[in-house]
């Protein structure tokens, strides 16, 4: 058990013209995560910071915030593991702030949209068709992308993303290579005229910050330089038609 | 129009090619007999201009390392900021540069192997 | 309401500070200033060396520029650059090519991403270990080999 110095960027855009930081001081376990730390101050010492949270494990990818510098989720963070007794929460930066710790995910899911995540493929028109087939190997070639929980603390390491408001970011470009490289999916050329812009995927450098924040093991790195070799030719062969199973009458 | 994949196709080839192209420019000074000083002295430096294969390196430097720069150059203006019209200047003045360096460094080898 | 804290990017800020998130986003942050930095040098030798084409003179003038000590130390930086960018960039070419990153499959508690695996990390240092090399080498040269 120690007492923890909890720092908190406070803004209000409506209101303010600059943030403040405001101290508190908060008794941590070893199991003390910073949203636990960052719900005891709410609850009984300033009601009035805007923080987002839901699920507490990690899954839902609301508390992303920038804990003493790196982007992490608040849910997932343990007091101790920081390895300080002063921790400086602020807003995810490159996204807009609402107030305080909120942050504003219009514009990074309109690029999620704009790599259109969903299966495109024509040839359900069957109305005996029941499922595709598809085989472990083939899962295995988009599964991690899936992992996704759009928290955002990809697209706020991404050095690109600091300064391209074009760029989609690491999520949605790994999004796209999920879909891409999906068997059941078949929008080949419409995915890689997309993602084959100016501020696409050629504007990805492989810093791979995104892969190093990312708490869910998604690893968009990955994805986005296996999208950038399939524009490129490569990979070609991992990419598969799934078979559509119709049930015969 | 151009696609992004073409440029950035020319980009890593350029890339390649001038890691290769650089290299037998510097072992070219090195192992010049004399040793790197006196491959550095005008007669010899003028001397270099009859060796039509080293002259061929020459110029394939300028113009592998010209696009490979001003295409890097181009890429990282328009990741500062963003516009057509900021990104169409960039890309003008990009090509402008590359073809300026060329074409200013052509001249040099042309005059140079003229004065053999 | 200032504007730059309403959209929060980052900015350059972002690219200014490399030792937040390991050793991939120090090389991308060293490949960028070694490239803007080459493209310099590059204009600049073409710059110099063109004046061989105004006779022996002009040539020597410009070595007794040069061929001086702050000179030699610019070009030891440069060399180390060079070889920075070739080294690190093979490394890139190879990585956006698909090779050395590893597969997708299905990832296991602590999440350890396969991009940034000791191959490409190994592939760093090795880069910088050629340019510091590289640079020991034409420290050699220029100071201590025959002027």
């Amino acid at each position: 058990m120690k007492r923890v110095r909890i720092i908190v960027q406070r803004y209000n855009p409506k209101v303010d013209v600059q943030a403040r930081y405001d101290e508190f001081e908060v008794t941590a376990e070893r199991w003390t995560t910073v949203l636990d730390a960052l719900l005891y101050i709410k609850a009984h010492i300033d009601h009035s910071i805007a923080l987002r949270y839901s699920c507490r494990m990690a899954s839902c990818g609301s508390c992303g915030m920038l804990i003493n510098g790196i982007p992490r989720l608040a849910c997932y963070t343990k007091v101790y593991e920081l390895g300080t007794d002063t921790i400086t929460c602020k807003p995810l930066p490159n996204f807009p702030i609402i107030r305080d710790l909120a942050t504003d995910f219009k514009a990074f899911f309109a690029k999620h949209k704009s790599m259109r995540p969903y299966i495109i493929n024509e040839d359900i028109d069957d109305s005996n068709a029941k499922e595709f087939i598809q085989k472990p190997e083939e899962v295995e070639e988009y599964l991690q992308f899936s992992y996704c929980i759009k928290c955002g603390l990809c697209y706020s390491a991404c050095p690109t993303v600091a300064t391209d408001r074009l760029f989609p970011g690491p999520q949605a470009l790994a999004q796209m290579y999920r879909y891409l490289i999906d068997s059941r999916d078949k929008a080949i050329d419409e995915r890689l005229r997309i993602v084959d812009d100016r501020h696409g995927v050629w504007r990805c450098h492989f810093a791979g910050s995104c892969s190093s924040v990312c708490p869910k093991g998604v690893d968009p790195a990955l994805g986005i330089q296996l999208l950038r070799a399939y524009l490129l030719g490569h990979g070609k062969e991992r990419k598969k038609i799934a078979e559509l199973y119709i049930k015969k009458l | 129009m151009v696609r992004e994949s073409s440029i950035m196709k020319v980009h890593y080839y350029t890339g390649l090619a001038a890691i290769v192209l650089v290299a037998i420019h510097v072992m070219f000074r090195l192992t010049a007999p004399g040793g790197y000083y006196a491959s550095l002295e005008y007669e010899n430096v003028i001397a270099n201009y009859s060796n039509v294969s080293y002259v061929v390196v020459l110029e394939l430097i300028l113009v592998t390392v010209a696009i490979h720069g001003f295409n890097g150059l181009r890429v990282i203006l328009i990741e500062l900021k963003q516009g057509e019209a900021w990104e169409r200047a960039v890309k003008w003045l990009c090509i402008a540069g590359a073809i300026a360096v060329m074409v200013y460094g052509t001249r040099t080898i042309i005059l140079a192997s003229m004065m053999l | 309401m200032d504007k730059g804290m309403k959209e929060n990017r980052e900015g350059i800020k972002g690219w200014l500070n490399p030792s937040r998130y390991g050793i991939s986003r120090f090389a991308y942050w060293l490949q960028r200033l070694t490239g803007l930095g080459l493209l310099a040098y590059f204009i600049a030798h073409i710059s110099e060396t063109s004046n061989i084409v105004y006779g022996k003179e002009a040539w020597d003038k410009m070595l007794s520029l040069t061929q001086t000590t702050v000179g030699h130390i610019i070009l030891i930086i440069v060399i180390g650059m060079c070889v920075f960018h070739a080294a690190n960039g093979v490394r890139l070419y190879a990585a956006e090519h698909g090779k050395g990153i590893g597969r997708a499959g299905r990832p296991e508690y602590p999440y350890r991403p396969t991009s940034l695996n000791i191959a490409m990390k190994a592939s760093i240092w090795i880069s910088v270990v050629l340019a510091v090399i590289a640079m020991l080498y034409g420290a050699y040269v220029l100071f201590l080999s025959e002027a």
